[in-house]
């Protein structure tokens, strides 16, 4: 099914990825080569499959429910871009 | 000295038990041809000093008779896909353009509790998205075996800076991430040995994600000893990644050291027969199908019947977990931000302006088949096909030990080539794909040339956990393939 210039602006933002307005159609276009593409899957019988969860054949790991981390501070906020009295600082979101 | 540099892994650690050269001498050779190879940019951060420290620290160990294996000392290079504990890690992308990590990933660190000696950190496809490393931000790499025909060629990708490190002889060995072919794929491109382990052998703490249920670290070196030896450093059970495998390592060099498959059942997969694969790709499998014959194999045809289906199961399950593992990427808490003046702008010029032309469609893709009202149609289907995938794997190998095909369908091409159409390019990964959704190890090693002179490679795939079954099997294929070509370009060793 081809995506329209409008449906790749609302993934866009719900991805949180900023295309420019004269980009959108030719990444409609993309996506929709892709997606094309990809539609060769429905031509698989999968009635009787289940959706493989791991593949890994193991179960989740379990470990007491202790802390094992923290005091790190400093480290965490090395790499802010803004710290603000230890704190990651961002644009003012309540008003 | 350019002959410390032509060196295997073995060969260097016994130049070094026996005082031969020191790991500082060693260190040295490769960062002065590390130096007079920036052109070839398979660095994005040479590390000279860290080198020199750590390889002081070796030869003091072996001084005090403290030496710790056959790693101490050998100087080898890191994917920038690793945290590596005070040095840039960018995994290519303009997002972590200034990330220091203040931690270490497991298997970096196991190489340096082995004491290897880190040498740099290689380029690669931006987030490892890519088999050509023409996506990363820093730019193109080119594969030593170049230029043909006038023109640059790629190293293949992800892993394309370890690769054309290898090849190039910057180094004695490399780590490399395999997604759906990272490893093999450049590996082949660049005439060197390349192994993705089973899923779970190595751990991914550390590693930044790009799809978690496909991600695995492995070895890139120039002979399948070699990567035996640094798979069996890198590999081992870890509890900060809840996938790694509680399994004890095997003696993975002792099996690339064997090469006798007397008996052993290699299957040939009738579906990995393409229609437009090259003859030149049909005559090394048959060559590599010989060899095994002829070292007491017995060769059986077997059917992976869902196997043309792995390419579009991979982009549908590798950028939804791409897109949810780089979510992560806001803005806040390191790496690039972008100002605005609200918090959801911020988020998206950040993102807009951090990740590249791929990283975005991959996300964009991945955002899409998780959308609500399409889960089912596109990710529920994908993991349905994933399981008949991994089927076809389990009943072949009952009925044989080791898979041999090609690696790649074709050969390095030039840069810049197959660009105009995203699926053009990701046909490369059509034969390392479904082992990679089914976990499996499988290892490529070089076998000829093509009719242009440049490397091609096979690939061997094994059971579960079996990755010595395959370096036996590959360790004989190296023995009589006998592939001996050197690159082209041949950096020398200022002075040396």
């Amino acid at each position: 099914m081809p995506l329209d210039r409008d449906t790749v602006k609302t993934i866009a933002f719900l991805a949180r990825v900023r295309v420019p307005d004269d980009q959108l159609q030719p990444l409609a276009g993309e996506l929709s080569a892709i997606l094309g593409w990809i539609e060769q899957l429905a031509e698989v019988d999968t009635s009787a499959v289940e959706p493989m969860t791991s593949v890994a054949a193991m179960l989740a790991p379990q470990r007491a429910d202790v802390v094992t981390d923290g005091r790190q501070r400093d480290a965490v906020l090395a790499n802010a871009p803004h710290a603000l009295d230890d704190y990651f600082a961002v644009p003012k979101v309540v008003e | 000295m350019s002959d410390l540099r032509d060196l295997s892994v073995v060969g260097a650690g016994d130049g070094l038990a026996r005082g031969d050269f020191s790991a500082v001498e060693l260190a040295e050779a490769h960062g002065a041809a590390i130096e007079g190879a920036r052109d070839a940019n398979a660095f994005i951060t040479p590390t000279p000093e860290l080198a020199l420290e750590r390889a002081r620290a070796s030869d003091e160990r072996r001084r005090r008779g403290e030496a710790r294996g056959p790693l101490d000392g050998i100087p080898i290079a890191v994917k920038d896909l690793f945290c590596t504990e005070g040095v840039l890690t960018t995994a290519a992308s303009r997002i972590l353009y200034n990330f220091v990590p203040p931690y270490e990933s497991t298997v970096t660190q196991r190489l340096r509790d082995a004491g290897a000696v880190m040498l740099g950190k290689t380029n690669l496809d931006e987030f490892a998205m890519g088999s050509s490393n023409v996506t990363s931000h820093f730019g193109a790499v080119k594969n030593p075996w170049g230029p043909c025909d006038g023109k640059d060629l790629v190293p293949g990708g992800s892993s394309g800076g370890s690769a054309a490190a290898v090849a190039a002889r910057l180094c004695l060995g490399a780590t490399g991430t395999d997604t759906g072919g990272s490893i093999r794929q450049p590996a082949s491109f660049c005439g060197i040995v390349g192994m993705k382990p089973t899923y779970g052998r190595c751990s991914r703490w550390g590693i930044v994600a790009f799809a978690s249920s496909l991600d695995q670290a492995g070895p890139m070196a120039r002979s399948v000893l070699d990567a035996a030896i640094l798979l069996e450093a890198m590999a081992g059970h870890d509890e900060r990644d809840s996938t790694s495998a509680p399994m004890a390592v095997d003696r993975f060099a002792d099996a690339a050291a064997n090469g006798d498959i007397r008996g052993l059942k290699v299957g040939i997969p009738a579906e990995y027969r393409l229609d437009g694969i090259t003859g030149e790709i049909d005559a090394l499998w048959e060559k590599g199908i010989d060899v095994l014959r002829g070292r007491g194999a017995e060769v059986i045809d077997v059917s992976l019947p869902h196997s043309r289906y792995a390419l579009a199961t991979y982009y549908i399950i590798a950028p939804a977990e791409a897109s949810s593992n780089l979510a992560r990427y806001d803005g806040v808490r390191f790496g690039l931000r972008v100002e605005a003046p609200s918090l959801d702008e911020m988020y998206e010029r950040t993102r807009g302006e951090g990740f590249g032309a791929e990283v975005r469609r991959r996300i964009l893709i991945g955002a899409y088949v998780l959308s609500a009202g399409y889960y089912d149609a596109y990710y529920l289907k994908a993991q349905k096909v994933r399981a008949l995938i991994a089927e076809d794997f389990r009943k072949a190998f009952e009925d044989v030990d080791v898979l041999l095909t090609p690696t790649a369908p074709s050969d390095a091409f030039a840069i810049g080539e197959k660009m105009d159409d995203p699926i053009t390019m990701y046909l490369n990964d059509v034969f390392t794909v479904p082992t990679s959704l089914a976990g499996l190890p499988a290892l490529s090693l070089p076998a000829g040339l093509s009719g242009r002179g440049l490397p091609l490679g096979l690939q061997l795939i094994g059971r579960p956990f079996d990755e010595v079954t395959v370096l036996r099997a590959a360790a004989a294929l190296e023995a009589d393939v006998g592939f001996t070509p050197l690159p082209v370009r041949a950096y020398a060793t200022p002075g040396g």
